[in-house]
């Protein structure tokens, strides 16, 4: 089987996030940056496609990205990805979800592909389209916040869990697929240190615009950003105590019903 | 045509979800300053019944598509149904919920009429002759306000539980059936089975209010306690990364940047720390009542009442004194 795995190179959850001088995105200085969590679920899905299945199975990593992106895709090779591709382009810099789709269509239909994962959206820009757009455009079928994975014996089909409100979905997909994961699907494996050797010397092929087929960067803008908005600040936290802890549990009830009015 | 908005209800055992009517309210906010009609469309079993529950909101047409190749749910069915009207009936925008349904096919859809997308937005309003709608990015850290370039069909999906639903309104809402117009063989992704998550909590993503436990729990059997305040309050029961990651509660209910986002009226926090992952999941609640026993704890910044005491004792009193305040 050939599967593909996706991966985005985003700031740290423990990050602060604070808006430049300019207004016109965030600061950048001090952020760690990471594989996107939802990421780490795809490439050791994947992985674990790869183990089930066997044979000459392979997972490859695919990651549009900046040149400091080559540590993480390292990191997923560490893991045990086979091979990697890395896009990265200056053309690249901000790219909308349509760009991103077009450019990893390209690169993973060139690769050949049966089973792709991914995260179920980026913890930058939490768009969430990604997937969507590319199986579009792939013309395959998909499956996003999936929580449990199962591939049929003929390799054909598989049957997917996916996080609904009130409950889980099984769906059931031909292959080939996108499958965008969601946390609970696995734990991803730590990286052992054969597997950081042996990283080393796996491929990471490098591709340009150029190379993938591009005359220039695909998909006009279809969006502008007016502005950042700054969260509001917090109106500040009415301590509730009494020598009694009965009387502040009643004082905060009282003020739940006279004055924040929620109960 | 410019400025009219088309409305992707969802459906459920016959009946209209909430996020509907939020939709219908989002669209209403924007209409009142473009002039723009607002139509909607239902697909699935109960399409029919449900568009009569909708038939008194001012809307100009509803349009039912209740093939039974759409009985269960899949991407490319809905998603293809969806674009051929909006192909069809050419709306400006089109707003669907940033639930799994819209966050699924909201996309795809998106990209067979080659249009433009803003995700999970909480706020949209005119300015200047656009839909311009708020983002939350970084895991709700920081807001962005994003529109439309040129006149490409808008689809906007909207976060629920954040935009208040509309009330009925009256008007003469034309009710059309509309063919699916694809064949079961060319979907090839689909809902086999649907599986409810037990214990008949409301969703966290649409519950007005939820009661939250952190690693200060110590152990699964205590989320008792706290289940005993839900039931008081008709309330979800939530969890922190970390008391899901020692095994307190099951991953289904965290809350938090890499759980669910949710926008409760009153959110209880007991035994949380409030980490900036946590907050990010939870901190557009209207009111925060947190209750810790260390009083540095960073989520008494972002709360609105705190409460320095051990849940074990607090959780059961606050408990008995809700029950008999609201008896």
């Amino acid at each position: 089987m050939k599967i593909v795995a996706l991966l985005k190179r985003v700031p740290d959850t423990e990050a602060r996030i604070l808006i430049n001088q300019e207004g016109s995105g965030i600061k950048d200085e001090g952020i760690k940056y990471v594989i996107n969590t939802y990421d780490e679920y795809a490439v050791e899905e994947g992985l674990r496609l790869k183990e089930k299945t066997g044979g000459d199975s392979k997972v490859t990593v695919v990651c549009m990205g900046p040149e400091e992106a080559t540590e993480l895709i390292r990191t997923a090779l560490a893991m045990g990805a086979d091979d990697a591709v890395h896009i990265c382009d200056k053309l690249l810099e901000r790219p909308d979800p349509f760009t991103t789709a077009s450019v990893l269509a390209k690169a993973i239909t060139l690769e050949g592909f049966d089973v792709i994962f991914c995260g179920k959206q980026a913890i930058d820009d939490d768009m969430a389209q990604v997937h969507s757009i590319m199986a579009e455009m792939l013309d395959i079928p998909q499956v996003s916040v999936v929580t449990g994975f199962e591939i049929a014996p003929d390799q054909k089909t598989a049957t997917a869990r996916r996080r609904i409100e009130g409950g889980d979905e099984k769906v059931e997909t031909s292959i080939p697929a996108v499958i965008s994961c969601e946390k609970g699907l696995n734990e991803p494996r730590y990286a052992s240190l054969p597997g950081i050797m042996k990283a080393k010397k796996k491929e990471i092929r490098k591709k340009t615009l150029a190379d993938l087929g591009f005359g220039a960067v695909p998909g006009e803008a279809r969006s502008a950003i007016l502005r950042w908005v700054p969260l509001p600040k917090s109106a500040g936290c009415t301590m509730v105590q009494a020598e009694e802890m009965r009387d502040a549990v009643k004082q905060v009830v009282r003020l739940l019903r006279e004055e924040a009015k929620v109960l | 045509m410019a400025n009219d908005i088309l409305v992707f209800g969802e459906v459920r055992g016959g009946g209209i979800k909430k996020i509907t009517k939020e939709l219908i309210g989002a669209a209403r906010r924007v209409s009142q300053s473009n002039g723009g009609a607002i139509d909607a469309v239902l697909i699935g079993a109960g399409a029919g019944k449900a568009a009569e529950a909708l038939k008194d909101f001012g809307l100009r047409t509803i349009t039912v598509v209740e093939d039974g190749v759409l009985a269960a749910y899949s991407t490319e069915g809905y998603a293809r149904v969806l674009s051929d009207i909006v192909k069809a009936q050419r709306p400006s925008y089109v707003f669907l919920g940033a639930t799994a349904m819209g966050r699924d096919l909201g996309p795809r859809a998106t990209a067979k009429v080659d249009g433009v997308m803003f995700s999970d937005c909480v706020d949209v309003r005119m300015e200047d002759g656009r839909c311009v709608a708020r983002r939350p990015v970084y895991s709700g850290k920081v807001y962005l306000e994003i529109a439309r370039t040129g006149e490409r069909p808008t689809f906007i999906s909207i976060r629920p539980n954040t935009i208040p639903p509309a009330e009925p309104s009256g008007g003469n809402t034309v009710i059309e059936s509309h063919p699916a117009g694809i064949e079961r063989a060319a979907i090839r992704a689909i809902v086999a089975e649907m599986i409810p998550l037990e214990g008949g909590r409301p969703d966290l993503t649409e519950a007005d209010v939820i009661v939250s436990g952190g690693r200060a729990m110590k152990d699964k059997a205590n989320f008792k306690i706290l289940e005993g305040l839900a039931d008081v309050l008709g309330a979800a029961v939530g969890a922190s990364r970390a008391a899901v990651d020692s095994g307190y509660a099951p991953v289904a209910i965290q809350v938090g940047q890499t759980g669910k986002i949710v926008n409760p009226k009153l959110y209880i926090a007991c035994g949380i720390s409030g980490a900036i992952q946590h907050l990010a999941g939870m901190r557009t609640s209207k009111v925060i009542v947190a209750i810790n026993k260390d009083s540095n704890a960073p989520i008494f910044e972002r709360a609105t009442y705190g409460i320095v005491g051990d849940l074990f004792e607090v959780v059961p009193m606050l408990t008995e004194e809700i029950k008999h305040a609201l008896s």
